[in-house]
């Protein structure tokens, strides 16, 4: 135990702070404004992986990390899309998945808004249209972010929730 | 230097048995020897090579006009053979190897629904890759097939996989996922539990089929290296590197050594960081959330420098043909050795808490046995073979540039448990810190990359890379035009996945996260 607690203190707050990330700090905070305000102190997010690579999911765990540490603007992701005021959806639509994501968009009680992550879920990456792939997510249900790049790093991710809140 | 000291023993039971063989190779599909054989010794052949000890690698097909050609790939103390066959596109009939190789079952089952095959006393004939995008007399890896298909509207849920049912007083099931609770891929767990053991676990998985080896047929050599780069995304670099290097030697491309040994730096600092993630993934799914925030710390401090170093966070796309896109200079290598040596000191301190702290012994330990007996039925590689006593690298053992000029130590136990297989995964960090270091310290002079040369339509070749998850293997065939005419990346994950079925049973159903990350199959790699 004390091994742990020593090093929990050597190791301090690494949580990025103005100085250290001015960007993050600056997108956390008008976030956390907008989460306040919009969504009463928490934005509840439900990640759905339906044909993703895994890359956007390793990006996704790294909002979770205390460099970002998403949560302390009031941005955290549940288990179920019934908590869900947003989804963030990554990878093309495999076909064998059309029907999984349908359902997951009618269990997220409205309002609700859809965020594409990374390049396959904004516009079919190197995956496209084929017998196997929807393509977009835009294809199967209404986009209302687009995030690309391949994949996108967790700081494009938080810009993109910022952009939107503000609209 | 020839290592294949077994093969002519083998070959001469091949004889014993009466296996007719015809001409082989020790080229065409280099460093792998080829052996063509008739299709009705196809499963006598297995027979020999598993009497042999031989481990089952990989099966794939490939249509050639209007006959179907199966490869199998066996390997034995790091040498591999690769027995090929050919039958007829009308009536494509072969026996089964599944009988002598468990870990075929799947792969059999995955080429029966793309190009029908029928395998002959194959004891599971469900479908495997197949869900409800195509029917079930159609096969999308067939030339026929047109690469849109036959898609009209809505694709129906699969919701009738005829699942293993278990009866009985007190018996419930538990079906899981697709979707699933955590940030994680998408695949169904049926599981069958009394109480809280679990009776039995079945995977379906195939939800992220996205038809990798249909569209890179046709598609420039180049971009097929940009999607073998999504096969999996956490294994972008070795993925990359494995396509890479099976076009390379259907190409006869000589890579510059200074961009064979950054591919290799890449490689190992993938693997530094999938493992301090899921190190730290695996605490958490026992509720050790000191683990899961200074691991995960780690990882993203590793992950920053690969972004300074390569422009990628994750390294992707920084491998093409003929070599890597970047370069690095002394005051970066300076850089990656000052991290090496910080992340030297953080390991030892997290190690000595790894030993020493009892609720992790207690969760992490008898957990998900996966005996070396059943290990070495199915072939398991990686990590997950490592800690089951199947002492295997392609590092070490095939020693591919440079790892031939590199010393490798795979650390390798018998215990089975998630705590053997975390175990492996700390220790292997260090060894991949040993051998950035070694590369850095000798890496190589000169070009980072060397012109593409087309190679002539039927040049084949095949790539074999140990990525983060173990042995990954690639075969890919030319067409006209530096088109693809064959491509079929086989992730470690095949091999790991049905290990997962056996190693849960008994278990408590809390404890399948744990033991789910701790084997932490690709679904994206598997699904293709």
């Amino acid at each position: 135990m004390l091994k742990i607690l020593t090093k929990v203190i050597k190791t301090g707050v690494v949580t990025e702070k103005f100085e250290r990330n001015a960007d993050l700090e600056r997108f956390g905070i008008e976030i956390k404004t907008l989460v306040d305000k919009q969504f009463a102190g928490s934005l509840s997010i439900r990640a759905v992986d339906v044909g993703s690579c895994n890359g956007c999911e390793l990006e996704i765990h790294a909002l979770n990390n205390p460099y970002y540490n998403i949560e302390r603007f009031g941005v955290h992701f549940v288990a179920s899309p019934r908590h869900a005021d947003a989804l963030l959806v990554t990878g093309v639509v495999s076909r064998h998945m059309e029907t999984a994501l349908l359902r997951v968009y009618e269990a997220t009680p409205a309002p609700k808004f859809i965020i594409a992550m990374g390049d396959c879920a904004v516009n079919g990456g190197e995956f496209g249209v084929s017998y196997a792939s929807c393509g977009a997510v835009g294809n199967v249900i209404n986009v209302d972010v687009a995030i690309p790049r391949c994949p996108p790093p967790p700081l494009a991710v938080m810009q993109a929730i910022l952009q939107f809140l503000k609209t | 230097m020839n290592r294949f000291d077994w093969l002519s023993e083998l070959l001469a039971r091949f004889q014993d048995e009466h296996i007719l063989l015809y001409k082989g190779s020790a080229v065409v599909l280099a460093p792998a020897h080829t052996l063509n054989v008739d299709s009705e010794d196809w499963a006598s052949c297995a027979a020999q090579t598993k009497k042999y000890r031989c481990r089952f690698s990989a099966l794939w097909a490939q249509q050639l006009d209007d006959e179907l050609q199966l490869n199998a790939c066996y390997e034995k103390q790091g040498d591999y053979l690769v027995l090929r066959t050919k039958i007829p596109l009308d009536k494509p009939l072969i026996h089964s190897i599944t009988p002598h190789y468990a870990n075929a079952d799947r792969p059999e089952r995955h080429c029966h629904d793309m190009f029908g095959i029928e395998f002959k006393k194959q004891p599971d004939n469900r479908r495997w890759s197949r869900h409800k995008a195509w029917q079930a007399n159609q096969y999308p890896l067939r030339k026929d097939f047109p690469v849109a298909g036959f898609n009209t509207g809505l694709t129906p849920p699969d919701n009738d996989y005829p699942f293993l049912s278990v009866q009985g007083s007190g018996v419930y099931e538990i079906p899981v996922g697709p979707v699933h609770a955590g940030i994680i891929e998408p695949g169904h767990f049926r599981f069958q539990a009394v109480g809280e053991m679990v009776l039995n676990l079945e995977q379906h998985l195939g939800y992220v089929h996205k038809g990798i080896e249909k569209i890179a047929e046709g598609r420039d050599a180049h971009r097929v290296v940009k999607l073998a780069a999504r096969v999996s995304g956490d294994s972008c670099v070795s993925h990359a590197w494995a396509s890479c290097l099976a076009m390379e030697k259907a190409a006869l491309c000589q890579v510059p050594p200074r961009a064979v040994w950054l591919r290799a730096l890449m490689a190992e600092r993938e693997r530094v960081a999938n493992h301090l993630g899921d190190i730290g993934a695996i605490a958490n799914d026992v509720a050790f959330g000191f683990f899961f925030y200074q691991f995960g710390r780690l990882r993203e401090t590793w992950q920053r420098l690969s972004q300074a170093l390569f422009g990628h966070r994750l390294m992707m796309d920084c491998l093409v043909l003929g070599g890597v896109t970047q370069d690095i200079n002394q005051q970066q290598i300076d850089e990656i050795l000052r991290q090496i040596k910080m992340l030297r000191k953080e390991w030892r301190e997290l190690k000595t808490v790894f030993n020493e702290n009892t609720s992790l012994e207690d969760r992490l330990e008898t957990t998900g046995i996966l005996s070396p007996d059943y290990a070495q039925r199915l072939g398991c590689v990686g990590y997950v073979g490592r800690a089951s006593g199947q002492d295997f690298d392609v590092r070490r053992d095939l020693a591919y540039a440079p790892y031939n000029k590199l010393q490798v130590k795979s650390p390798c136990y018998n215990r089975g448990d998630v705590a053997a297989r975390t175990l492996v995964r700390l220790n292997e960090i260090q060894s991949s810190l040993d051998l950035i270091e070694q590369i850095c310290q000798n890496l190589p002079t000169g070009e980072i990359q060397t012109p593409w040369q087309t190679p002539k339509a039927g040049a084949e070749g095949l790539g074999f890379i140990d990525g983060w998850r173990g042995e990954i293997v690639v075969y890919v065939r030319f067409a006209e035009d530096n088109k693809i005419d064959r491509f079929f990346p086989r992730d470690p994950s095949w091999l790991t996945w049905p290990a997962l079925e056996h190693l849960i049973r008994g278990n408590i159903v809390p404890d399948f996260p744990v033991c789910n990350k701790s084997v932490n199959g690709s679904y994206s790699g598997h699904d293709l």
